[in-house]
């Protein structure tokens, strides 16, 4: 491939020509002006990190791939659903700092005074409420891109795998986080929900008690939702998406289904 | 290394495996001993914390809930020919998402055909909708039970008339105390479509033919009174 060349700077941007009778440092006597300064010692730090961890070779590896011929915008869906769950994930976690998973009025009581009094409470409160349902809805369509274009097949089975994993928790997310606000209808939401798994065969029944923690709904059914809701499953979702990050980087990106490979010179002159 | 994929990298014997410093007859050697006891004590270590923590998340499962026999009125209250609503706690601590509802009329020989004893004298139904747990609610002008959330129906004796439930409403025993007089209301249990007795199990849990089967009974449910 031939080098492209470089498009060419802003006016402001381009570096001013020295003037005449000046050494390398811009003010002529050798002194560097604070912003060279601060621009060194930035570079010192980063260098500081970089000769003991490498970490600019892991960067390097995982931001600077080459990728396919043909790819398009359907190809950031899953980097929207990433960021839809780091959306969740920083609105959750200052929505914790409100929340008291309290069965006996103080949940209720809590996430009103998070939407009524709290400064900015009702906003952060929307973006985790209405973030789960644009995670939702991006995760499908991540999968449905996936599916069409083929992206699962050989050698991106895993990704596949832990990707349906993925969904699961996040549905499961969805699932938990539902009673927190325990209203009338996250309340009865939840007993339909908890009466689903008790339908599997076998193992429902058990299934719904270690739901619940007990028989009924009861004082510890709320602050088990919780537990899984904030600390359980968003540590196994971290992990995971740590996981499908690696995979694509790994294997890279499958080109879109339209684009044929390109041909090895020496098998094309074999055809003819 | 590449010892290994000789005939000999089978052997139990280090002495086969040619690895250093062995001799005849010798199995464990140091590094295999270190290495067993470096990894039985991390997975030790592992246990230590994994199990206790999993016991109890898992341990309301197997842990019985007591009942305890609640008064809920006069014999007086309840008639043969409608219901009376009455709340129970079912859980408590929890205020009012611990209540639940009884509909409870006095056992009528004409209609309840099943065999009397000393705890069905008062017949009590749970509001539970036995599709998927919504709480019904009697309409006394067509003498029918309505579930508001997917359309279950049940007759007068709260058995299915239509809709998608999977077996009748659930029911409490009932007595009437002997020194007080007062009926009390005890546990919850479910019944079939024939109104067998049975442990309660959750809605949704078919009891008729092979379901009491594929829904076994739980650990943490209160035992039938007289079993």
């Amino acid at each position: 491939m031939p080098k492209l060349p470089a498009p060419p700077l802003p006016k402001v941007l381009q570096p001013k020509p020295k003037r005449p009778g000046q050494n390398g440092n811009g003010n002529g006597n050798g002194k560097l002006s604070p912003a060279e300064q601060a621009a060194e010692a930035g570079i010192t730090v980063v260098d500081w990190i970089d000769e003991r961890t490498s970490l600019s070779g892991g960067i390097r590896w995982l931001l600077f791939r080459k990728v396919p011929r043909g790819i398009n915008w359907f190809y950031t869906l899953g980097s929207a659903t990433m960021f839809a769950f780091l959306n969740q994930a920083v609105t959750g976690v200052f929505l914790a700092m409100f929340y008291r998973p309290d069965a006996t009025g103080g949940a209720y009581e809590s996430v009103r005074y998070i939407t009524d009094e709290a400064f900015l409470g009702q906003l952060v409160r929307a973006m985790h409420k209405w973030g789960a349902s644009v995670m939702i809805i991006l995760i499908f369509l991540h999968m449905a891109r996936v599916f069409f274009f083929g992206a699962y097949k050989y050698p991106r089975e895993l990704t596949w795998i832990i990707g349906v994993v993925l969904l699961i928790l996040t549905l499961a997310m969805g699932f938990t986080g539902y009673l927190l606000p325990f209203d009338q209808q996250s309340y009865w939401a939840t007993i339909v929900g908890v009466n689903i798994n008790g339908t599997g065969p076998f193992i429902g029944p058990y299934l719904s008690d270690f739901l619940r923690a007990g028989p009924e709904f009861g004082a510890t059914t709320l602050s088990r939702f919780y537990a899984i809701h904030m600390m359980l499953i968003p540590g196994l979702i971290a992990a995971l998406i740590g996981a499908h990050l690696y995979l694509i980087t790994k294997l890279g990106i499958s080109a879109p289904p339209w684009i044929k490979a390109e041909e090895e010179p020496e098998l094309r002159e074999a055809q003819v | 290394m590449a010892d290994r994929h000789k005939e000999g990298s089978k052997s139990k014997y280090t002495a086969d495996r040619k690895m250093p410093g062995s001799f005849e007859g010798e199995t464990v050697n140091r590094r295999r001993f270190m290495s067993a006891a470096v990894h039985s004590s991390g997975g030790i270590a592992a246990m230590a914390f994994t199990l206790p923590a999993l016991g109890f998340a898992l341990g309301p499962i197997f842990s019985r809930v007591p009942f305890s026999w609640q008064v809920i009125g006069p014999t007086s209250d309840f008639s043969e020919t409608g219901y009376s609503t009455k709340v129970l706690k079912i859980v408590q601590g929890i205020g009012e998402a611990g209540n639940s509802i009884a509909y409870v009329r006095k056992r009528n020989p004409q209609i309840d055909t099943e065999p009397a004893d000393q705890y069905n004298q008062y017949v009590a139904l749970s509001s539970r909708c036995m599709h998927l747990g919504c709480p019904v609610r009697y309409v006394s002008a067509a003498d029918r039970f309505i579930c508001p959330c997917h359309g279950g129906v049940y007759d007068f004796r709260g058995l299915v008339a239509a809709g998608p439930p999977v077996r009748p409403l659930d029911r409490f025993y009932t007595r009437v105390n002997k020194t007080s007089g007062l009926v009390e209301i005890g546990p919850r249990y479910s019944v079939n479509s024939e109104l067998h007795r049975f442990s309660p199990r959750d809605p949704g849990q078919p009891l008729d033919g092979v379901g009491q089967y594929l829904y076994p009974k739980r650990f943490d449910t209160s035992l039938l009174p007289n079993s």
